[in-house]
Parts: C-alpha cells; sequence; structure tokens
C-alpha cells in the first residue's frame, strides 16, 4: 500500500514513504523532513502559512498531493537562507522587525519571492494584492509591506 | 520610519552613547536554552519572592532568567533579557530567558491583561536589582573596600583596578536568596539598554524555519491523534463505528470517553483519515438560541448578581428631568481567537508522572486544572511552555494539552494533538457577546449632567480559570469558565456629577467564554467612547474639546492633545458633508486603561461607501503614554498588531451558529482584515523613563472600535452601535437615520 516518492527539496533528493498518494506534501515536509518552514494553518489553502515553491511558483503545500511533487524541484523557506546567510527578503524582515508570533511569516516570505521573482519594482499595492490572501492574525501586515519594500530595493 | 543595524561590537562601542533610542539594535544572543531539552537543577526554587527562583548564574558568567509570564508573540522574552541584562549590568548576550515551564519558572500568573513587562518584568528587575546588591557586597568583602567603591560592568565588579566576575562571587554562597523589595533600582538616567529598540531575538528563527514552534516539536515514539467534536455542543456520543478508520494503515486505537472522541494513528497523515474515516453517532442536540434573536436572548438570560462600579449623585433623577435625554443600547458579537496556527500539544505519561508541553498561556494554571481533571497530585504534573502560534487570550491551547494527556494516558504513549481548523473554530473559547444600555443627559453649558450605564455580561467565577473542554467532554473533574474581568472598564473616567455604571452578571452564556484581547474592555470601552460621542453631538461640542472639558487627568489630557496634533484635528461639530457614493470621516476615542494604567487616545480616518455600505479605514493616529519604554520599536510593533487586529474585529468578525454548533469553521466563514484592507499607522510614544512601565497592547485595542464607529458618525451622520460595522448594518441605519 505504501509507496515511495522522490522529493527534491532545497537542492538535495530525499526519498520519503507514504501510506496514501493523497497525502498533502505538507506533512512530508514537516514530519518526514523535518521542516519548520511550511506550516500548518488551515488545509484548506485559505492562509497561506504552507507556502512553498513547486518549479518557482508559490503553492499550498497542504493543497498539494505528494504525488504531484513528486520529481519537482521544491522550495521551503530554510532553502533560502540560514541566520547566518539571511536572503535579502529574509534580511529585510529581520530588519523591519517584520513579524509577531511569525506563525505566517513563511507565507509573507514565500509570496513575497513569488512576486519579486516576477516583478523587481512592485508598489504598494502591488505588494498587498500579492499579498492578499495570505492571512496574519497578530496584525504585522505594515511592517511586511515595508519589508518587502526593502526587499526589493535591495534586489533591484 | 528607517531601522540602522547596529552589530553587538557597535553596541558594545555605543552602549555608554545616550540617545540612540530609535535604532533598532541587532546582535547575535546566546542560543536559548531550550526548557524542553533542559536536564532543571533539582530542587531549583520557583518561588515569586526568591531571587534563584529568577536568576541563575552559571559558571561561565552567563545568566539563565526564569520567567513565569511567556512570549506570546508579543517580543516579551526579548523585553525581559533587556530588563535583567540591564538591572544585572550583564552583557545582553550573555542573558537567555526560560519560560513558563513549571518545575523551573516562578508562577507569575496568566499571560495575560498586558501584564507581563508591568507585572512580571518588574519581578524580575526587583530579583536582578536584588542579586547586584548583594554581588556588590561580596565584591567589597573580597576586596575589603566600602561597598560604595563597587562599580558594575558586564557581569563584573570591579574596584577601581580589579575585577571579578559574578560566577566566581557565588561559587561558595550561591545566590540562594529573598527578593529584597527594597533593593536599589538603577536610575533610569543611567540606562543602557532599557528603552532601546533592541531586535527581537526570536525573529532570524522564524524568518529562516530555525524557530522551534509548539507545533514542531516531537518526541521519540509519538504518536499523532486527532479529535473528533461532538455534532452539537452538547450533544451526546451514542455510537461509533471506526470500522473503516481501522483498516487504515498505521491505525491505533479509538479513544472514547463520554463524548470524547479521539484516533490515534503512528502517522499525522493517518490520523487525519482515520478522523474522516470513522462514523460517530451523536444525539439531535439543539439548545443554542437563534442567531437572529441573540440580543434579546441575552437580555433574557436571568441575572445572577448585579453591582454598581461607581455610584455618584442621583442620574436616574436627573435623567427623568432632562427632555433631551439620550438612550442608546450598543452590542458586541461573539469571537474568536483566530490564531493561524490551531492549537496543538503532547504528552507523555512516565511511571505515572505526566510532563504536557504546549504553547499554554498558563502553564502553572494548567498544571492544577490537568492535575484535578486526571487526580493526580500537582507534583506529579509539569507543564512546559513552547512558543505557538499567536495567542490573544485563553484559546485552545489548553483544551489541546488535556486531549494530548486524557489520550497518552490511555495509549500510554508519548502522543501529540494537533487540532484542525474547525476544530479551532469551532471550539476554542469565545469572547461573549456583550450587551450594553446607556442613558446621559447634557446640560446648558455643554457638560455631561448624567450618564448611566449597564452592562450584561457572563458571570464571573471566583476560580479565574477556564473549563477544559476536554474534562467536560469525558465527565472528568473541572471548573466553571470564566469570561476574563470582563467587567473592567465599564467604569469611565470623566467627571460627571450624577453617575451610575452598573454590572448584570448573567447566569449563563451561549458558548464556553474566556477572555481574548482586551476582555470586556474592548466591548464596554466601544459603549463607553461612543456614547460619550452621542453626547458630544447633544452637546454642539467637538469630540476632542468635548472630552477634554471632562478630564482633569494630566496625562490623560495631553494624550488626548498629542492624539489631536498628530492627525491635525479640526474641530468638528456636525458630520461631514454626505454628497458623492465615497464619504470620510474621523474619529476620536480615549482612555485610562482600567483606571489606573496606560493612556491611549486614537483618531481614525474612515472612508464609507454610501451605495454599498462598507466602510474603510483609511488612517490611524494614536498617542500612547504606558509610563517607561522597555523597547520602543517592540511597542510600535504591539501597537500596530493591536489595531489592526482590532479594526479586523470591529468590521469584519462574527460567530455564526445555528441551533447545534457554531458555522464559522474557517476562513471564509469567519474572515480576518487582509493586506488591501490595512490602513496606515502613525504613532506618538510618550516615554515617561522615571515612571513605572505600565501594560502596553490591549489598551490601544480597547479604543479601536469606538473610534471607528465616531468616524462612521463623522462621515454619514449615522450612529453604528452594533460590532461588527458589517455593510448590511451600514445600510440598515442609513436607512433608519435619514
Amino acid at each position: 500500500m505504501s509507496q515511495t516518492y522522490t522529493l527534491k527539496v532545497n537542492g538535495a533528493t530525499h526519498t520519503v514513504t507514504a501510506d496514501d498518494p493523497k497525502m498533502p506534501l505538507l506533512y512530508a515536509l514537516r514530519n518526514d523532513l523535518a521542516l519548520r518552514g511550511p506550516r500548518f494553518g488551515c488545509g484548506l489553502g485559505q492562509c497561506g502559512a504552507c507556502t512553498v515553491h513547486l518549479e518557482g511558483v508559490a503553492v499550498r503545500s497542504c493543497s498539494v498531493p505528494i504525488s504531484d511533487a513528486a520529481g519537482k524541484s521544491i522550495t521551503t523557506l530554510e532553502g533560502l537562507g540560514s541566520p547566518e546567510h539571511l536572503h535579502p527578503i529574509q534580511q529585510a524582515f529581520v530588519d523591519e522587525q517584520a513579524a509577531q508570533c511569525g506563525y505566517c511569516i513563511n507565507g509573507m516570505i514565500m509570496q513575497a519571492k513569488a512576486l519579486l521573482d516576477h516583478n523587481q519594482h512592485p508598489s504598494e499595492q502591488d505588494i498587498r494584492d500579492a499579498l492578499a490572501l495570505n492571512l496574519c492574525r497578530c496584525g504585522t501586515h505594515a511592517r511586511i509591506i515595508r519589508a518587502v519594500q526593502r526587499a526589493a530595493a535591495a534586489l533591484a | 520610519m528607517t531601522h540602522d543595524i547596529l552589530t553587538h561590537e557597535r553596541l558594545t562601542r555605543r552602549a555608554f552613547l545616550k540617545g540612540a533610542g530609535s535604532l533598532v539594535v541587532t546582535f547575535t544572543f546566546l542560543p536559548q536554552r531550550s526548557s524542553a531539552a533542559d536536564a532543571a537543577a533539582p530542587g531549583k526554587s520557583v518561588a515569586t519572592n526568591a531571587v534563584d527562583g529568577f536568576i541563575e548564574i552559571h559558571p561561565d558568567n552567563t545568566v539563565t532568567i526564569y520567567s513565569g509570564k511567556v512570549d506570546l508573540g508579543t517580543g516579551v522574552r526579548t523585553a525581559i533579557t533587556q530588563i535583567a541584562s540591564e538591572e544585572l549590568d550583564m552583557p545582553l548576550t550573555a542573558v537567555s530567558v526560560i519560560q513558563g515551564d513549571t518545575l523551573t519558572t516562578p508562577d507569575q500568573g496568566v499571560t495575560f491583561g498586558s501584564l507581563s513587562i508591568q507585572v512580571g518584568g518588574m519581578q524580575i528587575r526587583q530579583a536582578c536589582a536584588t542579586a547586584r546588591a548583594v554581588l556588590v557586597q561580596r565584591a567589597a568583602e573580597r576586596f575589603k573596600v566600602p561597598a560604595s567603591v563597587i562599580k558594575t560592568h558586564e557581569g563584573q565588579c570591579w574596584n577601581g583596578s580589579e575585577r571579578v566576575p559574578y560566577a566566581t562571587l557565588i561559587e561558595t554562597e550561591g545566590l540562594i536568596l529573598k527578593v529584597d523589595p527594597k533593593a536599589l533600582l538603577k536610575a533610569p538616567a543611567d540606562y543602557v539598554i532599557v528603552g532601546r529598540s533592541v531586535a527581537r531575538l526570536d525573529i532570524p528563527g522564524k524568518v529562516t524555519g530555525r524557530f522551534e514552534y509548539m507545533q514542531d516539536f516531537r518526541l521519540p515514539g509519538m504518536l499523532h491523534a486527532r479529535v473528533i467534536r461532538p455534532a452539537g455542543v452538547h450533544a451526546e456520543l451514542l455510537s461509533v463505528d471506526d470500522s473503516a478508520a481501522r483498516k487504515l494503515p498505521g491505525f491505533v486505537a479509538t479513544v472514547r470517553e463520554g463524548n470524547f472522541l479521539a484516533v490515534v494513528s503512528r502517522t499525522e497523515w493517518g490520523a487525519i483519515q482515520a478522523s474522516q474515516a470513522i462514523r460517530p453517532v451523536w444525539s439531535d442536540w439543539q439548545g443554542l438560541p437563534e442567531q437572529d434573536k441573540l440580543w434579546a436572548y441575552v437580555r433574557n438570560t436571568a441575572v445572577s448578581k448585579s453591582e454598581d462600579l461607581q455610584k455618584v449623585g442621583d442620574p436616574a433623577a436627573v435623567l427623568q428631568q432632562s427632555p433631551k435625554a439620550l438612550r442608546a443600547t450598543y452590542d458586541f458579537a461573539i469571537h474568536t481567537h483566530g490564531s493561524i496556527g490551531p492549537s496543538c500539544a503532547v504528552a507523555e505519561w512516565k511511571d505515572g508522572k505526566l510532563t504536557c508541553w504546549s504553547a499554554s498561556q498558563q502553564t502553572h494554571l494548567l498544571r492544577k486544572q490537568l492535575a484535578q481533571m486526571m487526580k493526580v497530585p500537582d507534583a506529579d504534573v509539569r507543564c512546559i511552555y513552547i512558543d505557538g502560534s499567536g495567542c490573544y487570550g485563553r484559546n485552545g491551547h489548553e483544551d489541546a494539552a488535556a486531549d494530548a494527556v486524557l489520550i497518552a494516558k490511555v495509549v500510554n504513549q508519548p502522543v501529540r494533538v494537533q487540532w484542525m481548523r474547525a476544530d479551532e473554530h469551532g471550539w476554542d473559547p469565545k469572547g461573549p457577546p456583550t450587551l450594553l444600555d446607556f442613558a446621559g443627559a447634557v446640560d446648558e453649558t455643554g457638560h455631561i449632567a448624567a450618564w448611566s450605564s449597564q452592562a450584561y455580561i457572563p458571570q464571573r467565577p471566583a476560580q479565574v480559570s477556564v473549563t477544559l473542554l476536554t474534562a467536560d467532554l469525558a465527565n472528568m473533574p473541572h471548573e466553571d469558565a470564566h469570561p476574563g474581568n470582563v467587567h473592567q472598564a465599564l467604569a469611565i473616567g470623566y467627571q460627571v456629577p450624577n453617575l451610575k455604571t452598573t454590572v448584570h452578571s448573567l447566569s449563563h452564556t451561549p458558548f464556553r467564554a474566556s477572555w481574548i484581547r482586551a476582555p470586556g474592555r474592548m466591548q464596554n470601552t466601544f459603549g463607553n467612547e461612543s456614547f460619550m460621542d452621542e453626547l458630544a453631538h447633544a452637546a454642539g461640542g467637538d469630540p476632542v474639546a468635548f472630552r477634554l472639558s471632562h478630564l482633569n487627568d494630566a496625562r490623560g489630557r495631553e494624550c488626548l492633545e498629542r492624539v489631536a496634533r498628530l492627525a491635525q484635528w479640526q474641530p468638528r461639530t456636525t458630520p461631514a458633508s454626505t454628497e458623492g457614493d465615497v464619504v470620510r470621516g474621523r474619529g476620536v476615542s480615549y482612555i485610562k486603561y482600567e483606571l489606573v494604567r496606560t493612556y491611549v487616545a486614537v483618531v481614525a480616518d474612515v472612508e464609507v461607501h454610501r451605495k454599498t455600505g462598507k466602510i474603510r479605514v483609511t488612517h490611524f493616529y494614536v498617542a500612547h503614554d504606558c509610563g517607561q519604554i522597555i523597547n520602543p520599536d517592540g511597542l510600535k510593533n504591539q501597537l500596530e498588531g493591536n489595531i489592526i487586529q482590532t479594526i479586523s474585529r470591529t468590521l469584519l468578525e462574527e460567530i455564526k451558529f445555528d441551533r447545534s454548533h457554531i458555522t464559522s469553521l474557517d476562513w471564509k466563514s469567519y474572515p480576518i482584515l487582509t493586506f488591501p484592507e490595512v490602513p496606515t499607522i502613525a504613532m506618538d510614544l510618550i516615554d515617561r523613563p522615571n515612571e513605572k512601565p505600565w501594560g502596553a497592547g490591549e489598551p490601544t485595542a480597547s479604543v479601536v472600535p469606538s473610534a471607528i464607529g465616531n468616524a462612521v458618525y463623522d462621515a454619514l451622520g449615522v450612529r453604528l452601535r452594533s460590532v461588527p460595522f458589517t455593510p448590511q448594518k451600514v445600510m440598515q441605519a442609513m436607512r433608519t437615520t435619514i
């Protein structure tokens, strides 16, 4: 019944066994690969806390079956940078102190990266629109907008 | 606002330079000691009056601070580190904090009420001052000089020529001391760390996926569980068919105890699948009120006790004689906490002793509740805090903890319980519905002649704790639910000659109640400050000037005057023009929190679309006086968060239900504010370094709904008295008014 899948995550190849081909990618990343960046928030694709990049596109890993992700290139928050070597977007979030509980921040950074990959000079409205489907409950929005602006300036 | 980054080396160089308070200072902290992995020193004091309850100096001259208050995402860990580092004269990098571990941290009370710095931080500050004084004394004896000669710096005492590290000074005698409530505190003028925008030490880990949240915590051999809640709030579990669940790979057990039902699997996805495959049969229970008759239901609920919080003069007589007396009823909907990460906990029983890891804001209280539920001594239970998703009151963390404890006991293995989104929305305890009646009159001089308010709110049991859902469902011992001190902030600080504020405590409320950010204070202040606006307009007065004319408190007046300046407030006595589809207005609100602490004054700018009834909050201005500011940027972060979250609660949020159950079970049915709707926020932080630091955060939340409602009145001439301010209610109010 169980099946083996090859996951290419942050440049490394892993083999993961799952009992169900419909198991969302999120559970493989968190439980099998022990990654903490993608987070469980709703399991419904409504909040964005679980966002990862699949072939460079921001997706909700709670709603992507592992069988669909197998063999494809996956990037998580850990793949962007580390505390010692922050990615410019992560650095911008530190510089703006753009987190409270930080539970949603994975989704904010991964969604912002998807925006900045395609739009190097986003307006404030572009940033607000790009993050419109990412929920934050602590009310850190204003800082997150500033962080993405700062990151855009750093990357441009 | 720009944030300049200072490295640790630059900080050290700059440490004695003053006036750099607006900079965010970042540097590498000690790796935080994980309480989860920490083998606590046996017999460590957890007394709140013992220095060694709070402070441990290690042989390498680093310090661990043991804090009963926990960081719920608000930056308290960093603030406590600053306070301790400052008062001990230790480098920031040498101080780490362990939080909320019942075995090692003193019981400093529940982390609520924006009291972590005001109460928790000040206990730690006093313990640090006591320690420093004793270390100085010991150094004086060692150097054979008077104590007044000894200076402390960077974790060392020195006499002008020789230095001795603190660690050396405790080698023989330790630090087993009572906290001296009179130990001299450092003079604020000498502060180098408190009052600076030290960067939060958790953020680098949080933006890189390295930070460990409760949801990340794992134990060897741990099983995964999911709970299955009743179809109706008080439905009975009649039968369970778990045959399909049992066929799933990894299935371990179904746990049934009364109306408590859970499934256990070796994998997380297996547990989720099992929870979907199991077929429980619940009794038909339809005991909830009809939602559209909620306020009649609240009004008709039996009152168990009525108490007057303020009673001056004879408002009833004045109101009776006033031809233009105003009467208004306000209501405030039921809210959920809405943490982005649903509650999660892990429990392990070993040799009859329980360890429970959770994101509880109240591990010491949780320990008592779990011990009571499981009928074991408190001493056999250890509760350990690990940061979770943002927590704005007593949400589902404690219930998830109790779930894990019960399931782990049954299956006799460590168990992780992760609530799903519907569990969180459907079953976390709720901010109760609140109904408020006001009556008031103004005299011919434009002053308030009489004020009467009556709040209808859930009764408050003696014990400030909330029923563990698990214990309730499984018919195990538990206490009643306490809604928080929801009577607070009904009393007003304005000078009124005839005044009565009355609380009617209701014997029942539809859902298990608990405290959610500014509990009662938000609802009562919504009524107070909206009705204050109604009286201002009745008196033909400008809302800011009208408030000032009833306020004697100098700090309160300054706060109001400063927000008016910040917002470039122009006196206004009649609603703005109602020409065009989009109309704009601004409203003010003010509070001295609970009449004894933090002052906040805000101005909200809104746009209202007259054709759709949709409100957009465009700008917010806040003047804030919490006395001594520990970390200006951390304070700003909290004020922004409280404003944005409360705009969401005010405009959008309302728990929906049918006669059996809550139907707002996800983010579509319970929407919250999103990026396109977030306003700009301007702040004036009033720093008073020589005053006590008061709580910051929820005092600001409490004034947001009324400021928005007052702004809508200014824009439209329509008074909104029911939160949330949905487009339907705005349209309805326009039809009624015009």
